[in-house]
This record gives structure tokens, C-alpha cells and sequence, in this order.
């Protein structure tokens, strides 16, 4: 097998070329590995089943993301695999001369695909084995899990997986790689790289529009994400600034690119100085002919700079959330006082009954001896009337709030508490208590959105009537607090009215929350299992809210979104930085002749290396650039739209976003620095 | 006269102890200033080895080289790369011009590495495309220009910076017979009225005949050299061809 060795003796002999490529490929093997071992990592995990469940949909969503993730390394290897063989035109027609046939040409190459892939799925696979034992780690420490003890594990399924998406990816290139050969000519491949790229100069009036119309509609997106947010009122036009953006993202490249290198031609001082002539048109002429590209990597920096800090800052929140906003173990909740009118809907005529008996009295039915289980506990109500719903607190800025936004529920409801009930559950949760005159009113709420259109309402003095009172506004905004434990400020508004006002026929939920007895954490489990199970057996409809149940479901969603920010974010980052490196590099030979001719007409090695240095750092920092500017805004969007979630700082999360930016972008620019600075070294 | 160039015995060998090869075996010879000196010789008689040691491109094996009066063998390093920016200028037969960049700048390039500001720069340029006659293609790529033009733009760039010594090899190579005569009228224009002193290296007798002293070279060593004296450049060329049929072999073809 002739071409067999002639293939390996490629790989070796070119290995320092191949080196990029070889290692994108195995960082994304063994990433790919990782979150696919996931499901097994999890298993020696002391978790409960709930976590189970959550970790389940969680390896079900990473593996959905794989197929996605697979895509774009699918695409990144047949890119780079192209690039290698441009690369590598002249030894393909020196073959040709010799007379070896096309189709031989192509097993050559089959046979080298096949070196690389089995190489590189072998490293990376060992690699990803090593890394997803720091992933158990993580996974353990993300689910508050013990880990009852350290053992490697390798998944046979993600190991089998990984194999088998990789394989097509590289059958793809073969095919790829055979066409390209069939449809080469020899004059192309023996002369490809004498043929002087023609340096198409863009006209600079046009450029110039073209700019500033980008940067308008640009402008136009942004504003539309942030200051212009409530317009946004349906899920579909968030697509309208996401077009915007990714079109004017590749206009702003392709008039950049012709503008940077008049604006800096114009400023001769900087021009002629030093080898600046040189580091710009090199720049801008790879960045003239890498338009398409450099957008998809910009959008690619974006994408991942937004998920990345979103995510990190969602489960921070969520786990400083959990602390505040569920304070207590249980919270039992039941309907009351259903009307009868409710028999026609369907409502049986036991439930009607029930519905008139509070929670402690139905654990007296059932013979449950509810005191026995707990700490402490508070017993309060919630009234609701037809005659109070978000349409009457509104007032007379109903109008005005209805047209900005729309999609609000302006006639259900109210849920009203008496003052006395809405303190107590304050001290028990260690919020702030608050007093109120005969005729006064107050809101209690902690959901942003609604508190921002409530607090119109409170400052502009609105008044309420309920049951024959008239109340006006005790404070001019919306109080923080809630009653509902969640993991989440989810509480849209309560109103609170002194005691006296209240009508007792208009109770609607009685509510009590209470402590467990025992602290421990498998204690508080038992005891949780006893009630909910004497709740459930007893078919009564009393719903539970339990600080354990918030704390796994938060819990699990920010692991969840962490992961798959973590994943996407890694691949996205790498395929943009492999893409950059790739090009850099692909263009090494060419540099390696404009590197000598510098040096014959007596350049310093040191102005050499610097041009270079400069040259591929305006390279790599060109996208990354305006990926930062779009994702201030992204950023500042995806804000809002978790809002929901806390306001967490942004900063850790932005500062770890970095982190990796750093590491990972930063790398792939220093070993391109480092590789093409070993390919234009000429020892005398 | 003051000599800008000795050539003090110097030898260069390739290939180890088993298969040694003298490219340059023991020469010796002086350019003067204001000189417009070739060296002919057939391929593989080592003229191109003796104009890479003398440009510092490649190293002697032994022997000294004397330009301006300093021992280039003996420098090193950045102090070799500012000897040949300040120093020497270069005309490449593949003219080693940078495509990405327009003549203008290609140009520009030697001045801007020594740290010339760019007015400066922009009044060396006016004036040295004035006289090679490539005003007119400064603001073009190289991939727009002629062979001829594209040479006369490397060759603005050898001597804008007032070099001691302008070095070319093969400089009429890639040309067509036309663009060569005209090239070989500039520097005869940059040798008399300019005063540049030129060194180069040819094997085309026609070209060589434009020189005002012909160096012979065979297997490493001189083998003869003529003077043009007062011969027109014809009769110049006659002796040259002379000379070549003793000289036999390869050097025939350059006929």
C-alpha cells in the first residue's frame, strides 16, 4: 500500500501545520464527550429522585444541543479541511504531473481523514474521559450532592455517541475532499498561489453609506432591545432587531474593511511609519476576503458572550434567590368559600362543602396530628372580589397603562389581605411589618414589570373602593415582600387594608406556613414525606409549596441553563477562534515570502515579529470588538427579559464570561502567534 | 580612487567533509565608488553565492569583506539588518516587490523602516520616480504593472535610501528585450548622474555590456575581467562576447 504510507508520511511531515487543526478537533471531541457523559457521571450521585428527574431533562436538552453542536463542528471541519488542502495545491499537482490519477489523489487524502480521525477521536476521547471526572465534580457541587465516593466512570454510550457523529463529520469531509480534487485543474494547482489576488478596491462614497446606514438600522436594533422593549409585546418580533442585527453586522464588515484602511492611509504619519503600511493593508486585505466569515464569527463571539454571562448570572440568582424568597419549609395552601353558582361548572357538591373548612380543621379530619410535625406556623387568609381587580388599582391610568402594555390580565382579581395577616407572615419570614390608617392602603410586590406599573398607579394617588371603603395609597410605590415562596420575585402585587374593612364572606384561599420540627436535611425530608403523603391520601385539596421542592427546581434549571451555556458557549468560541487561526495560518506561506522580502530590505527581527504580533491581534480583536458592542446590548436585553429572576450582579458572571473569553480566544491567538512566528523564521 | 567594496580572499564551501564544494574559491577584487560594475558567469559558477555574502543574505566560509571600510563578515544580528537598510539597496530578478501594497508604498517601505517622517519620504519619492520614469504607476498594484515597471519600482526602492552599494542579481531576468534596454538606460542614468555605485550580476552578455567593468567568474574563481575604458558600448560588448567564447561552455547560451 503505497499511498497508505504516502499518507501517514503527510500527516508526520506536515504535523506542525495540521497542529491547530489537530487540536480544535480534539478540544471538540472531548467537549463533546463530556456533556454526553454527563447521564453517567450522575449516577453515583446521592440525589433525590425529583433531582433525578431534573437531571434526566437536562441530559435529554444536552443531547438535543449535541445535534446542534455537531452541526457546527460538522461545518468548522469541512472548512478547515478545505483550507488544508488549498494549502497543499502544489503537492496535489506535482502528483498529477507525475501521472497519478485523481481518484488516487483522493484515496490519499481518504487515507489521511482517516489517520486524523481515528488519532484525533483517540486522544480526544481520553482527553474528554479525564475531563468529565472534573465534570462529576462540578455536576456534584452544582446538585448540593454528596458524593458518596470517587470513582472513574466511562460512558460506553456517550463514548459510542461521540464516535458515531464524529465519524459522519468525517465522512462528510471525504466526500467533500473528493470533490474538490475532482473539480481542480493542474494549471490551478501547480500555479494557485503565483495568481496575485487582486486587490479590489471598494469605492469609498458607497462605503461610506453603506456604513452609516448599517450603523443607523444597528442603532435602530438596539434601541430596540433595551430602551424600546415593552414595543416587543410578541415572542415574533424579537426577530426583527436579531435580522437587523445579523444583516448589518456583515454590511458593517464589509464597509469597515474598505474605510479603516482609507481613514488610516489618510493619516500619513501613522501610515508611513515603521511597518504600518504593511500591518494594514495585510489586515484589511484578509478581512476584505474573509467578510462572510468574520460575521458569522462575530455573531458566533456575540452569541456566546450573551449566554455564557445570562446563564452564570441565572443560577447565581437563583441561588441567592432561594434563601430570601423561601424561607420557610411548607407552605399549605387551599381554596375557599366556592360559591355554589360553581355546581353548574362541573364543581361536585363535596368540594363545595370542603371549601368551607380551613386547613387546620381539615387535618383534625383527618386525624393528623399536624403540631406534632412542626416548629412554628402562621395561619392567614386571602380575600378576593369581583370588585377589586387590576382594572380598579389602575384607576383613572387604566387607559394610558392598557396601550403600552397590552398583554396584562386586567380583570381577574385582586388578592387582598387583611394588615394583621400579611405582618404576621412578615415576621415569620423576616421582612419588614408596616401599619396603616383607617382609610389607607398599601401594595406589596416584588416583580419588577408589575411593580413598575403599579407604582404609576400609587403615585398617582389612586383610590380604592372595597367592601363600602374608600382607601388611598399609604406610600406613593409598590412595598417590597411577598407570601408565595418561589425561587423566583414573582410576586405581581398585593393589597393590603386594615383588618377592620374586611368582608369575611370573600375569603378565597386560607394559607399557612410553617417550620419543620428537625433541621437536618434528611429529617426535613421524612417529615415532608409524612404530611404530603397524609395530605394526598386524605384527598383533600390542600396544594403544597415546600422550600425543598423550590430549592431542587431552581436548582436543577440552573444547572440546566449553566450547562448548556457552558457547552454552547465553549463549541461557539472555539469554532470562531479555529476559523480565525485557520486563516491566519493558511495564509503563512504567503507571509513567509512578504516576511523575507522585509527582512532582505534590512528589517529588524523585532519590527518583524511585532508587525506579525500586531497584524494577527487586529485579526482576532476586529470581530471580537463589535461582538462586545452587540452583546452590551444583548446583555442588557437578556436582563429584562430574566428580570424575573433577580437582579443578580452581572459582574461575577461577566468577569467569569471573560475568564473563558481569555483562555480559550486568548490561546488559539497565542499559539497562531506562535506558529506563524515559526514559519517566517529564516536562520542565516 | 576611494573603494566602496573589497573582496578580500574569500571562500565559501557547501556540503560536509565527504563532498565538499568551493561555490566561491578564493576571490579577490575592489569596486570603486561611482562604479557600475557585472559580474558574468554560467549557472552554478557561483556569481549569485558571491552576491548573497557580499549582501549579507549568506555567509562566507573565509575571508573578509570590506564595504565603506567596515568588515560586514563580522557583524551580527540587528546590527546586520541596519547595515542592509542604511547601507546596501537590492534589485531582486523577481523583483520581491509586496503585492498587497501599492508601488507608492512599496517604495515608501525602506524609508519608513529607518524612521523617515513621511514628508520627508513623500519629496524622496517625487524625486526618485523622476528619474526611473514611474511616476505615473505609483498609486498602481504590483499585479497592475508591467515586468519592466514593476523592476524600476524595486529599483526606486535599492536606492532611495542613498545606499553605499546597490546590489543586482539578475536584474534584466524576468524581462522582455525591450524593458531590459530600458532599464539598463536607468542605471546607467542613476550610475553617471547620480554617481550610485552598482554591482551586478549577470549572464547576459548584452546586459553586462551597459557595466563600466565586466568581472568574469568560472567555478569559484575570476577567470578575467575587462574595462569599458572609451569604448562605445557596442565595442564593449564585442570584447565581452570575446571573452565569453574563451570563457566556452554553459556561458554560450547567453548568447
Amino acid at each position: 500500500m503505497k499511498l497508505f504510507k504516502l499518507s501517514l508520511k503527510n500527516i508526520r511531515k506536515s504535523f506542525k501545520d495540521y497542529a491547530i487543526y489537530f487540536f480544535t478537533l480534539i478540544l471538540g471531541i472531548s467537549i463533546f464527550y463530556v456533556f454526553n457523559a454527563i447521564d453517567s457521571q450522575t449516577v453515583m450521585l446521592d440525589v433525590t429522585s425529583s433531582t433525578k428527574e431534573i437531571i434526566k431533562l437536562m441530559t435529554n436538552m444536552l443531547s438535543g444541543v449535541s445535534v446542534f453542536v455537531s452541526f457546527i463542528l460538522g461545518f468548522l471541519i469541512i472548512y478547515a479541511s478545505r483550507f488544508l488542502i488549498k494549502r497543499r495545491n502544489k503537492e496535489f499537482g506535482i502528483y498529477l504531473t507525475l501521472g497519478m490519477s485523481k481518484r488516487k489523489i483522493s484515496m490519499i487524502l481518504f487515507f489521511e481523514t482517516l489517520f486524523i480521525g481515528i488519532i484525533s477521536l483517540g486522544v480526544g476521547l481520553i482527553l474528554g474521559f479525564l475531563l468529565s471526572q472534573l465534570m462529576s465534580i462540578l455536576v456534584a457541587n452544582m446538585f448540593d450532592a454528596n458524593m458518596t465516593k470517587f470513582t472513574f466512570i466511562f460512558s460506553t454510550s456517550a463514548c459510542i455517541k461521540t464516535i458515531l457523529y464524529f465519524m459522519v463529520m468525517y465522512i462528510l469531509v471525504m466526500i467533500f475532499n473528493t470533490i474538490n480534487i475532482s473539480k481542480c485543474k493542474l494549471i490551478d494547482l501547480l500555479h494557485g498561489n503565483k495568481k496575485s489576488e487582486k486587490i479590489r478596491l471598494k469605492n469609498r462614497v458607497v462605503c461610506i453609506i453603506i456604513f452609516l446606514i448599517s450603523a443607523c438600522l444597528l442603532g435602530y436594533a438596539y434601541y430596540f432591545v433595551t430602551a424600546g422593549f415593552e414595543k416587543l409585546d410578541t415572542a415574533n418580533k424579537i426577530f426583527i432587531p436579531i435580522i437587523i442585527g445579523c444583516v448589518t453586522t456583515f454590511f458593517i464588515f464589509w464597509s469597515l474593511s474598505g474605510l479603516m484602511l482609507e481613514i488610516v492611509m489618510r493619516m500619513k504619519k501613522i501610515y508611513y511609519k515603521g511597518l504600518n503600511s504593511f500591518i494594514v493593508r495585510q489586515v484589511s486585505s484578509k478581512i476584505n476576503t474573509t467578510v462572510f466569515s468574520m460575521t458569522v464569527i462575530c455573531l458566533m463571539l456575540f452569541v456566546t458572550i450573551c449566554v455564557l454571562s445570562a446563564s452564570l448570572t441565572l443560577k447565581n440568582s437563583m441561588q441567592a434567590n432561594i434563601h430570601k424568597l423561601a424561607p420557610a419549609d411548607i407552605q399549605l395552601t387551599k381554596s375557599m368559600n366556592l360559591s355554589d353558582a360553581l355546581l353548574e361548572e362541573g364543581y361536585k357538591k363535596e368540594e363545595i362543602e370542603e371549601s368551607k373548612i380551613d386547613i387546620l380543621d381539615s387535618f383534625q379530619d383527618m386525624n393528623f396530628d399536624f403540631d406534632n410535625y412542626i416548629k412554628d406556623s402562621v395561619e392567614v387568609d386571602i380575600y378576593h372580589t369581583e370588585d377589586l381587580t387590576l382594572n380598579h388599582t389602575l384607576g383613572s391610568l387604566l387607559d394610558t397603562i392598557r396601550t403600552q402594555f397590552r398583554f396584562l390580565r386586567y380583570d381577574s382579581p385582586e388578592d387582598i389581605m387583611k394588615l394583621s395577616d400579611y405582618n404576621k407572615v412578615a415576621r415569620f419570614y423576616g421582612n419588614k411589618e408596616y401599619t396603616l390608617k383607617e382609610n389607607e392602603y398599601l401594595v406589596v410586590a416584588d416583580f419588577n414589570s408589575m411593580v413598575n406599573v403599579r407604582n404609576m398607579a400609587l403615585n398617582n394617588q389612586e383610590e380604592i373602593h372595597l367592601f363600602d371603603h374608600t382607601l388611598t395609597p399609604a406610600y406613593t410605590e409598590c412595598q417590597d415582600g411577598f407570601v408565595e415562596m418561589s425561587s423566583q420575585h414573582i410576586n405581581s402585587g398585593i393589597i393590603v387594608v386594615p383588618d377592620s374593612i374586611i368582608d369575611e364572606n370573600y375569603r378565597a384561599y386560607n394559607v399557612v406556613i410553617a417550620n419543620y420540627k428537625k433541621s437536618s436535611k434528611e429529617d426535613r425530608l421524612e417529615i415532608e414525606k409524612t404530611i404530603l403523603n397524609a395530605i394526598q391520601e386524605s384527598e383533600k385539596p390542600i396544594s403544597n409549596n415546600t422550600k425543598i421542592d423550590i430549592t431542587e427546581a431552581s436548582v436543577g434549571l440552573g444547572a440546566l441553563v449553566t450547562f448548556i451555556g457552558l457547552y454552547l458557549g465553549v463549541i461557539f468560541l472555539i469554532s470562531s477562534a479555529a476559523i480565525l487561526a485557520l486563516k491566519e495560518l493558511s495564509e503563512s506561506s504567503d507571509n513567509k515570502e512578504r516576511f523575507r522580502m522585509l527582512r532582505r530590505i534590512g528589517t529588524d527581527e523585532k519590527m518583524l515579529n511585532r508587525a506579525l504580533f500586531k497584524q494577527i491581534a487586529i485579526f482576532f480583536l476586529f470581530p471580537l470588538m463589535i461582538a462586545i458592542i452587540h452583546s452590551v446590548f444583548g446583555i442588557l436585553f437578556s436582563v429584562k427579559v430574566l428580570e424575573i429572576f433577580g437582579n443578580e450582579e452581572l459582574l461575577p458572571s461577566i468577569l467569569m464570561t471573560a475568564l473563558f473569553l481569555i483562555i480559550i480566544y486568548g490561546g488559539y491567538f497565542l499559539i497562531t502567534y506562535y506558529c506563524s512566528k515559526n514559519i517566517i523564521k529564516e536562520k542565516l | 580612487m576611494e573603494n566602496i567594496l573589497k573582496v578580500d580572499k574569500i571562500e565559501k564551501y557547501y556540503g560536509n567533509k565527504s563532498s565538499l564544494t568551493k561555490a566561491i574559491d578564493n576571490i579577490s577584487f575592489e569596486v570603486d565608488k561611482k562604479e557600475f560594475v557585472a559580474i558574468m558567469g554560467a549557472s552554478g559558477s557561483g556569481k549569485t553565492t558571491l552576491l548573497n555574502v557580499i549582501s549579507t543574505i549568506d555567509r562566507v566560509t573565509s575571508g573578509h569583506i570590506y564595504v565603506g571600510g567596515v568588515d560586514i563578515t563580522k557583524l551580527k544580528g540587528n546590527n546586520l539588518n541596519k547595515f542592509r537598510r542604511e547601507e546596501l539597496g537590492f534589485i531582486f530578478q523577481d523583483f520581491n516587490l509586496l503585492d498587497t501594497l501599492t508601488a507608492y508604498e512599496n517604495i515608501a517601505l525602506a524609508l519608513s523602516i529607518q524612521n523617515v517622517n513621511s514628508k520627508e519620504i513623500d519629496k524622496k519619492i517625487k524625486q526618485v520616480s523622476k528619474e526611473l520614469n514611474i511616476e505615473n504607476v505609483l498609486k498602481k498594484y504590483p499585479y497592475q504593472m508591467s515586468g519592466g515597471q514593476k523592476q524600476r519600482v524595486a529599483s526606486a526602492r535599492a536606492i532611495i535610501t542613498d545606499p553605499k552599494l546597490v546590489l543586482a542579481d539578475e536584474p534584466t531576468g524576468a524581462l522582455d528585450s525591450k524593458s531590459a534596454k530600458m532599464l539598463l538606460e536607468r542605471f546607467k542614468h542613476l550610475n553617471e548622474e547620480l554617481d550610485t555605485t552598482i554591482l551586478m550580476v549577470t549572464h547576459d552578455a548584452f546586459t553586462a555590456s551597459y557595466a563600466s567593468r565586466v568581472i568574469f567568474i568560472k567555478d569559484g574563481k575570476i577567470f578575467n575581467e575587462i574595462q569599458r575604458g572609451n569604448d562605445s558600448r557596442k565595442e564593449f560588448f564585442d570584447k565581452i562576447i570575446d571573452v565569453v567564447t574563451l570563457l566556452g561552455g554553459d556561458l554560450n547560451e547567453a548568447l
